[in-house]
């Protein structure tokens, strides 16, 4: 039965079922988890429209072969640009794309350039000047520098030591 | 268009909706409960101080918070003005983009178990990391 569901449906009942429990233990607290729930759906339904045209076009033009050739490890320098440019410019909040992520893994995608991709999510432009208002032009500056450098060593670490478990 | 594709990609992206939908939702409904169950004031009260200790805090809690990361540069700048130090603010606001407990389980299902395990785990390291390196950079420019 529980195979049958499949994780993401068993999931989704776990956290429905938290609900529950919360809603007889402290009903207002489950209320207003659910409102926040609500707004946050509404938030993102646009860039999940986005994201979800992006999977039904790499599916129509991206074959595996050519996948590989821009983000599986015959890419090279390109594939890590790839990541970081792709991840920066990425909007929304960060599991709004592991479905894309998703099938391009299945495709071939690196497993370092998933996790460069990810980690550039932290770089907001749209942010920035909010940032530096808080944090000072500075610090803000050097900040970002060091996340996409930082991302770079992510992916590499990461993918490195994957590896490295798989061999043993 | 070759017709064969069209149903192909179509067939595909269904498979993707029919996966990623349940995680998505699940996913929403604990990050709408984590922010409300956990009020801004709380990371006030979390830090102790010390300057060995805070950076690690603050990544462990900016790992567990959920939401949109200007709400983590609001509470960055409350945690300034309450005298706690800048390590820890940027490696808080750092880890609240790079690490993603609440939404692990989703990484997990859609991109391997090990793969978000390990993730993590380096973002959580870097996310202190980061910050050292950016205040002790701001010390020399």
């Amino acid at each position: 039965m529980i195979r049958k569901l499949g994780g993401g449906v068993l999931f989704l009942l776990v956290v429905v079922i938290l609900y529950l429990v919360l809603a007889v233990l402290d009903f207002e607290t489950a209320q207003a988890g659910f409102t926040a729930f609500l707004r946050l759906l509404a938030g993102i339904l646009p860039v999940l429209g986005i994201v979800f045209s992006l999977i039904f076009v790499s599916n129509l033009l991206l074959d595996s072969r050519t996948l590989v050739r821009y983000l599986g490890r015959e890419a090279g320098k390109r594939g890590w640009l790839i990541a970081v440019v792709a991840g920066v410019l990425s909007a929304g909040p960060i599991y709004l794309w592991f479905p894309l992520l998703s099938d391009l893994q299945e495709k071939g995608m690196r497993p370092a350039l998933i996790a460069v991709f990810l980690y550039n999510r932290a770089v907001k432009i749209p942010l920035l000047p909010v940032m530096i208002l808080y944090f000072g032009l500075k610090t803000v500056v050097i900040l970002t520098l060091y996340m996409v450098l930082f991302s770079l060593l992510n992916g590499y670490i990461v993918e490195h030591i994957l590896q490295a478990r798989s061999k043993t | 268009m070759d017709s064969e594709r069209l149903r192909d990609a179509g067939k595909s992206l269904l498979n993707n909706l029919k996966m990623s939908i349940p995680i998505l939702l699940g996913v929403l409904l604990l990050v709408g409960l984590v922010n409300t169950a956990v009020p801004r004031a709380f990371f006030t009260r979390i830090f102790t101080g010390s300057l060995l200790l805070d950076p690690f805090i603050g990544a462990i809690f900016g790992g567990v918070a959920a939401g949109n990361p200007l709400t983590s540069y609001v509470i960055g700048g409350e945690l300034l003005k309450n005298g706690i130090s800048l390590v820890a603010v940027l490696a808080f606001i750092v880890s609240w983009v790079t690490v993603g407990t609440v939404q692990l389980p989703a990484e997990s299902l859609m991109l391997g178990r090990r793969f978000a395990l390990l993730r993590n785990a380096v973002s959580f390291l870097m996310a202190v990391l980061l910050a050292l390196a950016t205040v002790a950079t701001l010390e020399i420019v």
